[in-house]
C-alpha cells in the first residue's frame, strides 16, 4: 500500500513537471510578417542573398530580392538566415519522455504486427523533449511507433500545439516496418555461442511477414467476414494513400524488403536506415525508392568500415541519385535536435551546403508526402519557418532569433533556457 | 537393489585384477608375472633429440629397465622384433578434464544478483575453491582413455575445470588395465587457476576480468595473513592454497592478452604459472617471450568460414579471417623465439582432431622435433615428473608407441600404444602392408587397382581400361574386403580375401554384379611409394597474410616511426593565453614541440604546408570506455581494487577511431555501477603498441566514484545491495574512508596489517596520491561528496557528468573541483530532467575548469563539434571552448604540464585540420602523438584498399578451403563492442 502510494506521488510529480514546463502554443498569425535582408535558404537545393520573404495567415506570399515589396511588420534579418523548418522522421517524440522512467514511455505496444496501434493519440504535444527541438531549428515530426516487426501507424505534426488534434499535419500518414536480420545474437545461456550468428529464422521471419502482406490484402476484397483492425489499418499500402517505411540495413535485407513488399503490392516504399543501400543504388532506382538514410552521428556498423562511412553515407545515396533525407531513430529523442549538425557532418564530406539542407527539409516533405505545405521556402506553402543568426548546420552558429510554425512566432524559450536563465540570473546577485 | 549388487561385484573384480602386494587374494591364485619383455631391433627415440638405431627396450613390470644398441637381455625375457619400426615415448597432454566433470551452469536460477558467499568456512569468495581436489571427483573413463591412446596419448593431467581457483589436479596414466593405484601417477598434480567464475555460484563478484584478476591478488595476499596466523577464524580455501603451496601452479589464461595478465600476478606473488594459452600467441610473441613462462598450447585452429554466400561473407571481419589463416602459425613461431611449451588437446572437440591439427602446424613450419618435446619431455618436466614420463630412460613407466616410421609423417602408422608395459593395439602391426598397384582379374575381366592411403583408411581405385568405379576397402585382421560399382549400370562387384604373410599376391572370393560368386586374383606390379602425397604435400604451402600492429583491420603493417615535422603557414591554436595564431610555424623534433613562430628553420624536418589549415593540440576525452575489455565491477558497492589498466585492449578499433576525430588521449574510466569503482587507466592513443605501451608513463592515478541512480540500482531489478538511497550513498562513504583511514593509521604505525589492496586505494586518496573523477547528476548528491571529502580532509578532482553542476558551481568553486560534462545530454533518465546544454558555459562563467567529455566511442570522435556546442549554448568565446577538449582536460588529469596545449617543451601531441576546428566542416588530417603520425587521410585511404584486397584474397581462399572438401563454419558478425557508463559487465 505505501509502495503504491510512493508510485502515484512519483507519477503525479512527473507530470507536474511538464505542465508546468511547457511554453504556451502562439496564436494565430494575424497581420502579415516580412523578413527582409536574410540570405534565404529556400530547401531545395537553392540560395537567395539579400532577400524578402513575406508570409500571411500562415502562408508564404512573397518570397525574392530587395524589390520584393515588404509589409506589414518587418523582422530586419540582415546578415541573418532564413531556413525552412527542419523536419525529423521517424522518432517517437512525444512518446517518451525520460528514457529510463518506464511509466513515461508510450512507444512500443505488445505484438509483432500492430499496424492498427497508432502514434497520434499518444502525442504529448508538452512534451519537454519536443519543446527543446525548437529553439535549434527543428520545427516538424514523424511520430513513429516503435518496436515489433510492425510497429504501428505514424502521423505528422509541428511542435507548437496544446494537444495532439492541434499538433497533427498528416494524420496516419505510414506505416513502420522493422525487417528481419540475417545475424542475431547468439542466445548464450542457452548453450550457443555468443556474438552475432546467422539467423536461423531468416526466411520464417521474411515469411510471416509477406503473408502479413497476403491476408491484409485479401481481407480487403470481402465484406462478410468479422472485423480484423489489424489488417484493415494496411489498407492504405495498397491504394497508395499511406506509404510504408522499411526499416532495414543489410543489403540483403534491403533487397528482400523492397522485393516482397512490391511483389505484394504496396504502392509506396520508403527505406529506412539503409546502412549498405550504397552498395545496390541500381536497385533501389528501379523500384524508385527513396531513402530516410541514418544520420551521420553514428558508428560504423562493421569492424572494417571506412571510419566515416556513417559521415559519408547520405551523400554517396545522393551522388548515385537517390531522394534522399536524414532520420536519427535510432538514437535517443533528446538527439534529434542535432539534426541541423547531421546535415552539416555531410558538407566535410564534400556535400553542397544547400544539398545537405535538402536532406532535412525539402526532402524529407517530399518522401513524407508533405511537400504541398512543408519543406521548402516557396510561395503559397506555410510559413513554418527560423531566422538564425549564422549558419544552421554547424553548432557555432546555429542561434535562433525567431521561428514561426504556420506562420504563428513561437517561444524559443524552453525549460532549459529558463534554468540557464535562472542560474545566472542566481550568479549575478 | 541389483544395479548395486553389480557395482560392488565390479568394485570386487577390480581389487582381483590390480592385487598390491599387501592385498590378499582369494578368487584365484597370488601369483606374479615377472618376466621381461625385449622389444628389439627398433629405431628409439629415448627422447625427441636422443635416437638409437637397431636399438632394444627392456621392460619389465610396466617400466623401462634398459634401453641401448647393446643391451643384455635376460633369460626370462620374451622377444619381440621391430625390424624397420619406431619406438616413441608416449604423448602427455597436461590439460584436460579427463574423468572428472566439468560442472555445467544451471539454466534458470533468476535474475536476482547475490553478492554474499554461499559457502561457511571458507573463504568469502565462492569462486575460490583451491580446496577442491580432482582426485575427489575422478572416475576413470575407460572410453575417453581409448580416444585419447589412439592419437598417441599415454599419460594425461586433469583438474575440476571449475572456478577462479580451481584445487588440485590428478596425473594419470591411461592404463584399463590395471585400477587407480597403479595408474594414479600423483593426485595432486598441480594448482590450478583461471579468470572465469564457478557456474556453481551466483556470487556476483568478480563480475569482470579485472575483478578476477583483483580477486586473485587479494586470495595471496589473504593466504599469507593467513599462513602467520593472524585470522581468527578458519578458512579451508586459504588453508588448502597454503598446504599446496609448492605444487606447480597452471592457469587458463586462454589468449594472448591474458597469457599477460597471468604473468603479471603471477609476477607479484613470485609465482611461475604455466600457461595454458589460447593460441593467438604469434601476435604479441615479444611480450610473450618477455614472459619467461612455460606455456601449454591449444591447437583448436579455427575452420574456415563459408562465405559462399557473399552478404552474409561481408560481415566477417577481416581480423577473423586473418585468424583462421595465421593461427596454425602459433607453434611454429612460439618455438622460433625460444618459449617453451607443451601441446594440448584442450579446447578441441575430440582427440581425434588432434593429428590433423598438428599436421596443419607443420604445414606451417613447425618443427617436428620441437613438436615432439611439446608432447612427452616439455610437459613431463611442467608437472615435474621427468623422472617418471616423457622419455625412455631406465626407470621410467613403459609408455611409449610402435610406429611404422616416422611418428608425425602423415603415412605413418600408430600400431601400439603401450601404456605402463599394458599393450594396446591400435593397429595390427603384424598386419602386412598391402599398399600398391595390382594387376587384378575376376570375370574374365582385367582390372588396374591401386590400393594407397594410411593403415586407418586405405584407398582403392579399380579402373577398368580408362573407366573409373566408385569402390571401397576395409582390411582388418588381415581379411581384406571391398567392392566397387559401375555408376553408369549400378552394377556391384564385392570381393574378400585373407591376405597372406609372404608374396605380393593374393586372391579370393568375388560376387559378380549378377549373384555369381566367382574366384578373383590380384598381383602387386608396383610398390606403393610416399612420392606422390611428398608431392600432394608441396601443394599444399599455403600463402599466410602478413601480420599487422594491431594484428586488426588498419593495423599499421610496420609500427610507424617518430619524425621531425615543420608545419608551415598554419593557423595555430595554442590552447595557451598566446591564444590563436594565424601563419604561424610549429617545429617537432624528437616527439616534442621544440618551437613556435613564423620561418622557421626546418632543418633536417620534414616540411608539412599547412597553409589554410589549423593545427590544434590532440584532443583529450576525460571520460571513456573505449580500448577496455571490461568497465564495470559492480559485484561489489565498492570496487577501489580494480583497475582498467589491467585490462586494456590495444586492438580496439575505436582508437583508430578516435584518432581520425583527432583524439590523442582518453581517460578510461571504470563504469558506474557502484559508488566506488575502480581505477581509471590514462592512455595515448598509439595504435599498434601493446596494452603497456599504451598507457602514460608515470601515470597520475585517478579512480572513478559514481553517485545517483545507478549505484542506487534504480533501473533495474536489484533491491539487495547497499545502497538503495542517496542518503545510503553518503554513509557508505563514509564508512569506506573510516575504514580506509583506521586501515593507514595501522599500516604507518609499523603494526603488522592485512594487505588490502581495496584499502590501499582509499588510502591513497586520503594522502592526496589519488585523484576521484566522479559521476554526478543532481546538486545534492554533488554538494554531499564535497562535504564528505572535506570531512577527510581532500578535495574532489573531477566532477564527471556533473550535469547539475550549474546550481552549485559557486560551491564547486569553493570546494576547487573541476568539471568534465557532456554537451547537450539530458532525458536518458530521470535524474537529468535537469541537465542543460549551458551547464558548461555557466560553470565556466564561474571560474571552474571545465572539460567536454564523451562516455561514448560516437561522440568522441568528433569532441571538436562537441565543444563548439558551448559556443551556441552559452556562448563561450571559441577559444574557451575549444580549450575544454585540449588543456582543461589535461587540467583536470594533472597532465597540462605534458600535453593539452601546443606549447615550447610539450609532447608533440598535435592535429592537422582541413577547417576551424570548432567547425562541423572540419575533418582531422594528421593525428600526431610523440611526433609519431598515427592518422593520416592519405594512409588511411590506402589502408582501405589494403584491407578490400586482403578481405577479397582471404575470402577466395576459404572457397577453395570449401571447395576442397575443407570443414567450414557459418559466418559471424564482429560484435561492436560499444560501452558506456551504464554498462553492466
Amino acid at each position: 500500500m505505501k509502495n503504491l502510494k510512493q508510485i502515484l506521488v512519483g507519477v503525479a510529480f512527473l507530470f507536474g513537471i511538464h505542465a508546468i514546463a511547457q511554453q504556451t502554443p502562439a496564436t494565430k498569425q494575424t497581420g502579415t510578417i516580412t523578413i527582409t535582408g536574410a540570405t534565404a535558404h529556400i530547401g531545395n537545393g537553392t540560395i537567395l542573398e539579400n532577400s524578402t520573404l513575406v508570409f500571411e495567415n500562415g502562408k508564404i506570399t512573397a518570397i525574392g530580392n530587395q524589390t520584393t515589396p515588404a509589409k506589414g511588420r518587418i523582422i530586419d534579418a540582415k546578415g541573418k538566415h532564413v531556413y525552412p523548418g527542419f523536419i525529423a522522421p521517424a522518432k517517437p517524440l512525444g512518446l517518451v519522455e525520460v528514457d529510463a522512467v518506464r511509466a513515461s514511455n508510450d512507444d512500443d505496444e505488445i505484438g509483432d504486427f500492430i499496424p492498427n496501434i497508432r502514434s497520434l493519440i499518444a502525442y504529448n504535444a508538452e512534451s519537454k523533449v519536443v519543446e527543446s527541438m525548437r529553439p535549434n531549428g527543428v520545427l516538424l515530426g514523424q511520430i513513429a511507433p516503435q518496436g515489433g516487426r510492425i510497429s504501428g501507424t505514424s502521423s505528422i505534426v509541428q511542435f507548437d500545439a496544446w494537444n495532439w488534434e492541434d499538433a497533427a499535419v498528416k494524420v496516419d500518414d505510414g506505416i513502420h516496418l522493422h525487417w528481419p536480420s540475417t545475424f542475431r545474437r547468439g542466445r548464450w545461456w542457452q548453450g550457443e555461442p555468443r556474438g552475432f550468428l546467422p539467423n536461423k529464422d531468416y526466411t520464417k521471419d521474411v515469411d510471416e511477414v509477406t503473408a502479413f502482406y497476403n491476408n491484409s490484402k485479401a481481407y480487403g476484397k470481402s465484406r462478410t467476414e468479422t472485423k480484423n483492425e489489424a489488417f484493415n489499418a494496411m489498407k492504405g499500402l495498397f491504394d497508395g494513400s499511406q506509404k510504408l517505411y522499411v526499416y532495414a540495413n543489410g543489403e540483403k535485407e534491403i533487397i528482400d524488403a523492397v522485393t516482397s513488399a512490391k511483389e505484394s503490392g504496396v504502392k509506396e516504399v520508403v527505406l529506412v536506415g539503409g546502412y549498405e543501400a550504397y552498395k545496390i543504388i541500381p536497385f533501389l532506382k528501379k523500384y524508385n525508392i527513396s531513402v530516410l538514410v541514418q544520420h551521420t552521428h553514428s558508428l560504423p556498423k562493421k569492424a572494417d568500415d571506412d571510419y566515416d562511412l556513417p559521415y559519408k553515407l547520405p551523400k554517396l545515396l545522393v551522388d548515385g541519385g537517390l531522394l534522399v533525407a536524414l532520420e536519427n531513430s535510432s538514437t535517443s529523442n533528446f538527439q534529434t535536435r542535432n539534426l541541423p549538425f547531421y546535415a552539416g557532418q555531410l558538407v566535410a564530406q564534400g556535400m553542397e551546403k544547400e544539398t545537405a539542407l535538402q536532406l532535412i527539409t525539402g526532402n524529407t516533405a517530399k518522401i513524407l508526402g508533405i511537400d504541398a505545405s512543408y519543406g521548402t521556402l516557396e510561395i503559397g506553402k506555410s510559413a513554418t519557418l527560423f531566422i538564425s543568426e549564422g549558419d544552421a548546420l554547424d553548432m557555432r552558429t546555429n542561434v535562433l532569433t525567431h521561428a514561426f510554425i504556420d506562420g504563428r512566432e513561437l517561444s524559443l524559450e524552453t525549460h532549459q533556457t529558463e534554468l540557464w536563465k535562472r542560474y545566472m540570473e542566481k550568479y549575478s546577485r | 537393489m541389483r544395479k548395486a549388487v553389480l557395482f560392488i561385484f565390479f568394485c570386487f573384480g577390480m581389487f582381483v585384477s590390480n592385487a598390491q602386494e599387501y592385498f590378499p587374494k582369494n578368487e584365484g591364485l597370488k601369483e606374479d608375472n615377472n618376466n621381461y619383455t625385449a622389444f628389439t631391433n627398433a629405431t628409439i627415440y629415448v627422447t625427441p633429440t636422443q635416437v638409437i638405431t637397431n636399438g632394444t627396450l627392456l621392460i619389465q613390470n610396466g617400466k623401462v629397465v634398459n634401453v641401448g644398441t647393446s643391451i643384455t637381455i635376460p633369460q626370462n625375457a620374451v622377444h619381440i622384433n621391430l625390424e624397420g619400426k619406431h619406438i616413441y615415448p608416449s604423448f602427455i597432454d597436461p590439460y584436460t578434464n579427463f574423468g572428472i566433470e566439468t560442472p555445467k551452469r544451471k539454466p534458470g536460477q533468476g535474475r536476482s544478483p547475490q553478492y554474499e558467499a554461499s559457502r561457511d568456512g571458507f573463504y568469502w569468495n565462492d569462486h575460490i575453491m583451491p580446496e577442491q581436489n580432482g582426485i575427489d571427483s575422478f572416475t576413470y573413463a575407460k572410453k575417453d582413455a581409448e580416444a585419447l591412446r589412439k592419437v598417441g596419448f599415454g599419460v594425461v593431467n586433469t583438474h575440476l575445470m571449475d572456478g577462479i581457483a580451481r584445487g588440485t589436479g590428478v596425473l594419470v596414466a591411461l592404463n584399463d588395465e590395471n585400477g587407480d593405484a597403479e595408474r594414479i601417477i600423483e593426485d595432486a598434480s598441480g594448482q590450478y587457476f583461471s579468470f572465469s567464475k564457478s557456474v556453481k555460484s551466483k556470487q556476483s563478484y568478480p563480475g569482470s576480468l579485472m575483478g578476477a584478476m583483483a580477486l586473485l591478488r587479494q586470495m595471496y595476499y589473504d593466504a599469507d595473513w593467513y599462513a602467520k596466523g593472524k585470522v581468527a577464524t578458519k578458512d579451508r580455501s586459504l588453508e588448502a592454497l597454503i598446504t599446496n603451496k609448492g605444487i606447480t601452479s597452471f592457469f587458463e589464461a586462454g589468449d594472448k592478452g591474458n597469457d599477460l595478465r597471468a604473468d603479471k600476478i603471477g609476477d607479484l606473488f613470485n609465482i611461475n604459472y604455466v600457461i595454458v594459452g589460447g593460441g593467438d600467441e604469434y601476435e604479441a610473441i615479444e611480450s610473450i617471450k618477455a614472459t619467461n613462462a612455460k606455456y601449454i598450447i591449444p591447437i583448436n585452429f579455427p575452420e574456415a568460414y563459408d562465405v559462399s554466400n557473399p552478404y552474409l561473407a561481408d560481415y566477417i571481419s577481416l581480423e577473423d579471417m586473418r585468424t583462421w589463416n595465421q593461427a596454425p602459425l602459433n607453434p611454429k613461431v612460439l618455438s622460433e623465439n625460444g618459449v617453451t611449451f607443451s601441446l594440448t588437446t584442450h579446447d578441441l572437440k575430440k582427440p581425434s582432431e588432434f593429428s590433423e591439427q598438428l599436421q596443419k602446424a607443420f604445414t606451417y613450419g613447425f618443427d617436428k622435433t620441437k613438436a615432439l618435446e611439446a608432447l612427452t619431455t616439455v610437459p613431463a618436466e611442467l608437472l615435474g615428473k621427468s623422472d617418471k614420463i616423457g622419455s625412455l630412460q631406465t626407470g621410467r613407466y613403459a609408455n611409449f608407441l610402435i610406429t611404422s616410421g616416422p611418428v608425425f609423417d602423415k603415412e605413418t602408422t600408430l600400431y601400439e600404444n603401450w601404456v605402463q608395459g599394458v599393450k594396446n593395439v591400435i593397429h595390427s602391426k603384424d598386419q602386412k602392408d598391402i599398399r600398391g598397384e595390382y594387376a587384378f582379374a575376376a570375370g574374365g575381366k582385367k582390372y588396374d587397382a591401386t590400393i594407397s592411403g594410411t593403415a586407418d583408411k586405405l584407398k582403392l581405385e579399380v579402373k577398368l581400361d580408362s573407366v573409373k568405379y566408385a569402390s571401397k576397402i576395409e582390411y582388418t585382421e588381415n581379411w581384406i574386403t571391398f567392392s566397387f560399382t559401375d555408376e553408369a549400370s549400378k552394377e556391384t562387384h564385392t570381393a574378400t580375401a585373407i591376405i597372406q604373410k609372404e608374396g605380393t599376391y593374393f586372391s579370393g572370393k568375388i560376387i559378380l554384379p549378377n549373384g555369381v560368386e566367382t574366384t578373383f586374383t590380384a598381383t602387386r606390379t608396383k610398390d606403393f611409394s610416399e612420392e606422390d602425397t611428398a608431392s600432394e604435400e608441396k601443394n599444399d604451402t599455403v600463402e599466410i597474410v602478413p601480420i599487422t600492429y594491431p594484428n586488426v583491420g588498419y593495423g599499421f603493417s610496420e609500427k610507424p616511426k617518430q619524425q621531425d615535422l615543420l608545419f608551415r603557414n598554419a593557423t595555430v591554436w595554442t590552447s595557451e593565453t598566446a591564444g590563436i595564431l594565424t601563419e604561424t610555424d610549429v617545429l617537432i623534433k624528437n616527439g616534442k614541440i621544440t618551437k613556435i613562430g613564423k620561418n622557421l628553420n626546418a632543418g633536417s624536418a620534414k616540411m608539412i604546408d599547412a597553409t589554410g589549415k589549423h593545427l590544434t593540440a590532440g584532443i583529450i576525452d576525460e571520460h571513456s570506455h573505449i580500448a577496455a575489455l571490461s568497465i564495470n565491477e559492480g559485484g561489489h558497492n565498492s570496487s577501489a581494487e580494480v583497475s582498467i589498466a589491467d585490462v586494456i585492449d590495444p586492438e580496439d578499433v575505436a582508437i583508430y577511431r578516435d584518432l581520425a576525430g583527432g583524439v590523442t588521449s582518453i581517460q578510461i574510466l571504470h563504469g558506474s555501477a557502484n559508488p566506488i569503482g575502480g581505477q581509471s587507466a590514462i592512455i595515448k592513443l598509439k595504435w599498434g603498441e601493446n596494452a603497456d605501451g599504451l598507457l602514460y608513463s608515470e601515470s597520475p592515478k585517478f579512480i572513478k566514484f559514481a553517485l545517483g541512480e545507478n549505484v542506487k540500482q534504480s533501473n533495474w531489478q536489484s533491491f539487495k545491495r547497499f545502497p538503495q538511497t542517496r542518503m545510503g550513498v553518503e554513509q557508505l562513504y563514509i564508512n569506506y574512508f573510516n575504514r580506509a583511514k583506521e586501515y593507514d593509521t595501522k599500516k604507518k604505525s609499523g603494526q603488522p596489517f592485512r594487505y588490502d589492496e581495496e584499502m590501499e586505494v582509499l588510502a591513497q586518496i586520503l594522502n592526496g596520491e589519488r585523484f576521484i573523477s566522479c559521476h554526478s547528476y543532481v546538486q545534492s548528491e554533488i554538494n554531499m561528496l564535497m562535504k564528505v571529502a572535506e570531512k577527510f580532509n581532500f578535495r574532489v578532482n573531477t566532477f564527471t557528468h556533473i550535469l547539475e553542476g550549474y546550481k552549485v558551481a559557486d560551491k564547486m568553486k569553493e570546494h576547487g573541483v573541476g568539471a568534465s560534462t557532456f554537451s547537450d545530454w539530458w532525458a536518458y533518465k530521470f535524474e537529468v530532467n535537469d541537465a542543460i546544454p549551458y551547464n558548461a558555459a555557466i560553470m565556466a562563467s564561474q571560474g571552474l575548469t571545465v572539460a567536454i567529455n564523451s562516455d561514448d566511442a560516437e561522440m568522441s570522435r568528433r569532441l571538436n563539434q562537441e565543444a563548439a556546442k558551448t559556443v551556441k549554448y552559452g556562448g563561450m568565446t571559441e577559444e574557451e571552448a575549444w580549450k575544454t577538449v585540449t588543456i582543461n582536460p589535461a587540467k583536470l588529469l594533472h597532465l597540462d604540464k605534458r600535453v593539452g596545449s601546443i606549447k615550447e617543451g610539450k609532447d608533440a601531441d598535435v592535429v592537422l585540420w582541413t577547417d576551424h576546428p570548432l567547425s562541423v566542416y572540419a575533418k582531422a588530417e594528421k593525428t600526431i602523438i610523440e611526433g609519431v603520425v598515427y592518422f593520416d587521410l592519405q594512409q588511411d585511404a590506402q589502408k582501405r584498399m589494403a584491407i578490400h584486397l586482403e578481405r577479397n584474397k582471404l575470402q577466395k581462399m576459404m572457397l577453395q578451403e570449401k571447395e576442397k572438401g575443407g570443414k567450414t563454419k557459418p559466418p559471424k558478425r564482429k560484435e561492436n563492442k560499444h560501452f558506456e557508463c551504464e554498462t553492466l559487465n
